[in-house]
């Protein structure tokens, strides 16, 4: 299973023992957000809607690139990639 | 004395404190301010707001400081220009510009919510701002932090146009020009802000600058004899004017210094970036991020963080949204200036653009009243229009080079082509 960074952002880092950066195992973005539920309990639910989909106001990146300009949450992972999760709210 | 109660997440009404926040904790919806508009009601009165200097400040109690504003203390209150020469070719009858090109201090409609982030920052005690910014905001910022004496690191994408870059680096701020788009620079700013402690005028300090841009819908309604008009244009990248102004009306008409609102309110982004005016066109409940290709570089944001609430605003108010092409908004520059004598940025081509093809599409009556909102100045972005103007007539320092010219029909030539072009 790849190895990946994941950069977690202040929300969540209450989640994370105020860890800003975290490392998961896994081959997509979905299966990124199974395996940090399995080391941090409840970020999921902070991360999914009700209907399991990310939420709106939450963007991933891989390797500084949206997600939704690749596959979204099966954005495949390979080892030593970098993930960002940015709150969508800033700018303009 | 402050009016305002604290934070509240637009999405799952979430409450916070007044503090450094941006967005809800739990579901990641952005933070509003919230105000206690009941006494704001018994102690703002039209009165007392005419009495007032005319700066964006009389309207201070609906803005988000707990005291005295610091900065920015001459911006707003631009002209509202009944503009008849332009609705002559447009062929309406009651046409606006609220021309906010010329705002104070850096000719952007970016002075208002600077002039209401640098005071709120240093109302929290920051010593350092900092913004993610296509040009203007980059430009208010380094100009409002160098007289407030707070530091400023500035974010640009690295192929701004020269005008916005000179007219930062004058204030000598820390400007960094990032080898990406405007969503890059933004997303390496939410990297960075969440790791320094700087007041991220629109990233963590956000929810106060927003509110900023209301200034512009108050003075709209005040310059009308309070009354909104029938239909208002307004320019989009992150979506944030559009849905502020639409709320400053309906604030107005809360505390009841007008009648009802009926304004329809309309979106205008260039074509190459426009996934606002897509999603409402498409009756889409999604956004999608698009990677922008536009001339006009202060809406190229592809990645809007108030999409969803611009697209509420303009279906709420039963407006619609149009996008204008590369040559449009040159065009539409050029007609502004030759009609009104006003010369705005890409951004205020655009509005102009759109509005004319609202209008031709009968989508905009031409019997009702229409505002365009023009935010920004055309001496910041003038290689645009370079090319699509003709040259000076160069001749030599007396009477005959100048009257040989004149016989060889030069400016007469000049003077049919306005003629061709804008009065057919």
């Amino acid at each position: 299973m790849p190895k990946v960074k994941v950069r977690i952002p202040a929300p969540l880092q209450k989640l994370t023992q105020n860890k800003p950066e975290v490392e998961a195992d896994a081959s997509d973005i979905k299966g990124l957000i199974l395996d940090l539920e399995r080391q941090f309990p409840g970020i999921r639910e902070r991360l999914l809607d009700e209907q399991g989909k990310i939420r709106r106001f939450i963007n991933f990146y891989v390797n500084d690139e949206d997600i939704r300009f690749l596959k979204h949450d099966e954005t495949p992972l390979s080892d030593g990639n970098e993930v960002s999760i940015i709150p969508a709210i800033a700018g303009g | 004395m402050s009016y305002v109660k604290g934070l509240k997440c637009r999405e799952c009404a979430r409450e916070y404190p007044k503090e450094v926040l941006f967005v809800c904790e739990y579901c990641f919806g952005s933070l509003e301010v919230n105000y206690d508009y009941a006494q704001i009601k018994k102690d703002l009165t039209k009165e007392l707001i005419l009495k007032r200097p005319e700066t964006m400040w009389r309207y201070k109690e609906l803005l988000p400081l707990d005291n005295e504003p610091t900065v920015g203390l001459n911006s707003g209150f631009t002209p509202l220009i009944r503009a008849g020469n332009l609705a002559r070719v447009l062929g309406v009858k009651e046409l606006y510009i609220k021309d906010d090109s010329v705002n104070h201090p850096t000719l952007s409609f970016k002075d208002r919510v600077v002039s209401v982030a640098i005071s709120k920052a240093k109302e929290f005690g920051f010593d350092t701002v900092a913004c993610a910014s296509t040009g203007n905001l980059a430009n208010s910022v380094a100009a409002q932090a160098a007289t407030s004496g707070l530091k400023a690191y500035i974010f640009i994408p690295a192929d701004l146009e020269l005008g916005k870059v000179v007219a930062s680096l004058i204030y000598n701020p820390y400007l960094v020009a990032v080898e990406g788009n405007y969503d890059e620079v933004n997303r390496l700013c939410s990297e960075i802000a969440s790791k320094y402690k700087w007041a991220f005028v629109n990233i963590n300090i956000r929810p106060y600058y927003a509110e900023g841009s209301k200034s512009m819908g108050y003075e709209i309604a005040e310059q009308l004899n309070w009354k909104t008009p029938k239909h208002i244009v307004v320019p989009s990248a992150g979506g944030s004017l559009i849905t502020k102004i639409w709320k400053s009306f309906q604030e107005l008409e809360k505390l009841g210094f007008l009648d009802k609102v009926e304004t329809k309110v309309y979106c205008a982004q260039g074509h190459g970036c426009s996934p606002i005016v897509t999603a409402i066109k498409e009756e889409s409940d999604i956004i999608r991020p698009v990677k922008p290709k536009t001339i006009a570089k202060s809406l190229a944001i592809g990645n809007p963080a108030d999409g969803y609430y611009a697209v509420d605003t303009v279906r709420k108010s039963g407006g619609y949204a149009e996008e204008a092409t590369d040559s449009e908004i040159i065009e539409a520059i050029k007609l502004l200036a030759k009609t009104e004598g006003i010369f705005t940025e890409t951004a205020g081509g655009v509005t102009l653009a759109v509005a004319k093809k609202l209008i031709e599409n009968k989508i905009i009556p031409r019997d009702e009243s229409i505002v365009l909102c023009i935010t920004g100045n055309g001496l910041k972005t003038q290689e645009v229009v370079t090319r699509a103007l003709p040259k000076p007539i160069k001749i030599r320092p007396n009477l005959a080079s100048f009257e040989g010219q004149i016989k060889n029909g030069i400016h007469q030539k000049i003077a049919e082509d306005k003629v061709i072009e804008y009065y057919i």
